[in-house]
């Protein structure tokens, strides 16, 4: 496959995943301000944290309300990683590899657009119910990913897909929990409270994830419910199972074996994902969630940079690159 | 929805016959009566309903161009109007031949004239007249295309007359586009439409891809099983980018950027994600001023450095064949009869527009004297532009061209102004008629083969006779009724 085109579907995976889990922060933000006694317009900003971006959003809305982190995220077509600017470049993206995705798949990102730069257009809408319209991103994400599963054969392509997503998710998960993580902080009493398991169940709740939790440990602890959400090995948003999953295809498309690497990628995937089969949940707590969280998005990012270098960044010819014995047998 | 009180206005229409001393209202001629039929039987409001069914569906499938020059990224689809020009068998399989011999024989043009030039020699047509065309390649001479085919994939742009004659309009021997509309359009009228198709034996279109792979794997240079073969994209900017893609994709290849592609050893390589694969056909969307900055123009950044190289030492083909654009310089366009008739001694099938040269003095000054009546066009410049249709246009459009033409005469042709037949047109809920072109699409493989109709094009504003999309014109679906089959079925019972 053309290194331009993985790369493209790479991107393209990357900018839906985020679009959808942006709108699962804000929803998570949303639905736990309801639940507030106090001080609802306090709780905007920690959202913003969570992005990194901070700096940026200072610089151009300076105080953290409602109405202008709801912009800054959703509609702000010069910040990057609004849900407008990703659903944008996750169309261009899908749009210089139309002729490798399938046409049902074009079609369902190019509505996601039309639906996204439509609300932007009425944005007054999308404020008055701001929840059907989260609700709506969500959908046309799901949709996307439900199309591409019935319609994308499972080659190289779609490992590049799934790499994406995978990775992009589990950086989100860690992200949705650190909204969690902010926005106890200025109500540590609150901890073991009853607003604690509305908070707790919310964050579940944002990533669809609440009566699997349910089944599975019964009741709310802070503990289990971070257990679940970075060490769950069944659940698809949970850190563990999307670290495992882009590793799987990582190795389908290099085909090297399993338990050996033979690039930077594979070595740091193989790290990331030990770490996480090995390392005891009560471990990362001790030692700071967000601490751990921060920890974890570093390594994502450098699995992002090494899997650029290996398989997408343009080589001059007859260099040792990755496929150096694929060329070398033609 | 009606017809009624449907004016031909004295234009030939390609789907009502004008009023007579027997019947004194347009009448639907025969190969149209069956969807006159259906039209009229729909109910109120029904056919405005299905015309927006069919923009929305062109949207929602991104059938669309960037408008250049609009920061805000604007995408527009391109018009689409859902009453179709109807062709009927016989007419068309007259096209047709005439289109398969214009082809043949300008094809065996760019053979002669990078080889031995015979034509030029036997005076036929002169010599200067090649040398000063913008799109003769000097690099191209001694050049000998994969199977001696220059001209792979060409549209040839038609129209009809008042007197119902079909002429060549021009040649499209480069890179010409639309095809992608060709089989959307008829897409979205399959789901508009659904019953007149039932009724109606409409030859179908969809084996274009297919025919467009055979096309280029024919080409292969190199001793494979399965050529490698490739579209090749200035990039998803460039206006007709969603044909690219769309070709790439129907025909199952891949599509590829000047800067997915490195020359090396003597080979052409794509890069991927398991190192360099090598790449036997291309068929390239890029002019050949931008193919390749070591052969043509230097400062290209979206073509490949030293394909050009490749390609002469046979071990990549490219379509169409760089160099073919001479064959379109509307300067040898008025010689196409004459080359017709010197390579293959026949008369031409479809006429030629008469045209007159301005490098020739005499023919010049009946062009000056005569700018409001005539349609005088620029060599080399396509949609549209560079052009000035005399009756109408301002006495100053008419000065600058005079300048023009005297300053650079080679440059410059004229034809008369064609009144173009015309077709109904949904225009603000009613049916009035609009002027139409028609480029059908040619293939040239191990045969040469025509798609079926073409792309007509209409322009959209009232009285306009530009139909390029980028000056307002829009496009119909183009329907050839298949050849009456009855008689033998009767006959085998």
């Amino acid at each position: 496959m053309l290194s331009r085109v993985a790369e493209s579907i790479y991107w393209m995976s990357r900018y839906i995943e985020r679009a959808d889990n942006v709108a699962r922060f804000i929803d998570v933000n949303l639905h736990m301000i309801l639940d507030m006694v106090v001080g609802p317009e306090t709780q905007w900003m920690p959202l913003v944290s969570t992005t990194g971006d901070t700096k940026e959003f200072i610089e151009r809305y300076g105080e953290g309300t409602k109405e202008s982190v709801i912009r800054f995220l959703t509609f702000d077509s010069t910040y990057s990683n609004s849900i407008l600017s990703c659903v944008k470049r996750a169309r261009e993206n899908a749009r210089s590899v139309r002729e490798v995705i399938s046409s049902e798949m074009w079609e369902q990102i190019n509505s996601f657009y039309l639906m996204v730069t439509d609300a932007a257009r009425n944005m007054a809408q999308a404020f008055d119910s701001p929840r059907d319209f989260y609700a709506e991103i969500r959908k046309a994400s799901q949709l996307f990913a439900g199309v591409t599963d019935s319609t994308m054969s499972r080659g190289e392509g779609w490992h590049f897909y799934r790499f994406g997503t995978m990775l992009e998710r589990a950086d989100k998960t860690s992200r949705i929990l650190d909204v969690k993580y902010f926005i106890l902080l200025p109500s540590v009493s609150h901890i073991g409270t009853p607003y604690d398991d509305i908070q707790w169940s919310a964050v579940l709740k944002s990533i669809g994830g609440f009566e699997m939790y349910r089944k599975q440990y019964g009741l709310i602890s802070p503990h289990d419910v971070v257990k679940f959400l970075v060490l769950d090995r069944h659940f698809p948003r949970a850190i563990q199972y999307c670290v495992s999953r882009a590793e799987e295809s990582l190795y389908t498309i290099s085909g090297s074996e399993r338990g050996t690497f033979r690039s930077s990628a594979e070595q740091k995937m193989g790290q990331l994902r030990a770490e996480l089969a090995y390392t005891p949940i009560e471990d990362i707590i001790s030692s700071g969630l967000h601490e751990f969280i921060d920890g974890l998005q570093t390594k994502l990012n450098h699995i992002g940079e090494s899997v650029h270098d290996t398989f997408f960044a343009m080589r001059p010819y007859n260099t040792a690159g990755f496929g150096q014995r694929q060329f070398q047998s033609q | 929805m009606k017809f009624n009180g449907y004016q031909t206005d004295g234009f030939w229409d390609e789907m009502f016959l004008p009023p007579n001393a027997e019947v004194p209202k347009v009448q639907a001629r025969p190969s149209a009566r069956v969807l006159v039929e259906r039209i009229e039987a729909l109910m109120q409001g029904e056919l405005l309903r299905r015309q927006a069914a069919a923009e929305r569906a062109l949207l929602q499938m991104g059938i669309t161009f960037t408008v250049y020059g609009d920061d805000q990224g604007t995408e527009k689809i391109f018009p689409f109007d859902v009453i179709p020009r109807i062709i009927d068998y016989n007419e068309w399989s007259q096209v047709e031949k005439g289109l398969k011999q214009r082809i043949f024989a300008l094809n065996m043009f760019l053979d002669d004239i990078y080889h031995d030039q015979k034509i030029l020699k036997d005076g036929v047509i002169p010599e200067h007249v090649i040398y000063s065309g913008q799109t003769f390649r000097k690099q191209c001479i001694g050049l000998n295309p994969p199977k001696g085919i220059w001209c792979n994939i060409t549209g040839i742009d038609l129209v009809r007359s008042d007197d119902g004659q079909i002429y060549v309009l021009e040649d499209n021997m480069r890179v010409p586009s639309g095809v992608s509309y060709v089989l959307e359009n008829r897409e979205v009228m399959k789901r508009t439409f659904p019953h007149v198709f039932d009724a109606t034996p409409i030859l179908p279109v969809d084996k274009y891809p297919s025919m467009l792979l055979e096309t280029l794997k024919n080409l292969s240079p190199n001793a494979v099983n399965e050529p490698k073969v490739v579209v090749l994209t200035p990039g998803i900017y460039n206006s007709a980018y969603f044909e690219h893609s769309f070709l790439a994709q129907q025909m199952g290849v891949e599509l590829v950027e000047g800067r997915d592609l490195v020359v090396a050893d003597g080979f052409l390589f794509m890069r991927t994600t398991k190192g360099f694969e090598r790449v036997d056909v291309i068929y390239r969307r890029l002019d050949d001023d931008f193919l390749d900055p070591k052969a043509f123009r230097e400062d290209s950044l979206l073509g490949v450095p030293g394909i050009f190289d490749v390609y002469r030492a046979g071990r990549v083909a490219l379509a169409n064949a760089p160099g073919n654009g001479i064959a379109d310089d509307k300067v040898v366009y008025g010689y196409v009869p004459q080359i017709i008739k010197y390579y293959l001694g026949e008369d031409p099938i479809i006429p030629n527009v008469p045209t007159f040269m301005c490098w020739n003095d005499d023919e010049r000054s009946h062009v000056l004297n005569n700018l409001d009546k005539l349609v005088v066009k620029a060599a080399n410049e396509s949609g549209g532009y560079g052009m000035l249709i005399g009756p109408h246009s301002s006495q100053e459009q008419r000065d600058k061209f005079a300048e023009l033409i005297k300053a650079n005469p080679r440059n410059y042709i004229a034809q008369p102004t064609l009144s173009l037949s015309r077709v109904p047109t949904l225009v603000d809920g009613h049916f009035e008629g609009r002027h139409v072109d028609l480029r059908p699409y040619v293939l040239y493989g191990e045969d040469i083969w025509v798609l079926p109709g073409g792309l007509t094009r209409v322009a959209l504003k009232k009285g306009s006779l530009v139909v390029n999309s980028s000056q307002g014109g829009g496009s119909k679906d183009t329907w050839v009724l298949a050849p009456p089959i009855g008689s033998a079925k009767t006959s085998s019972v």
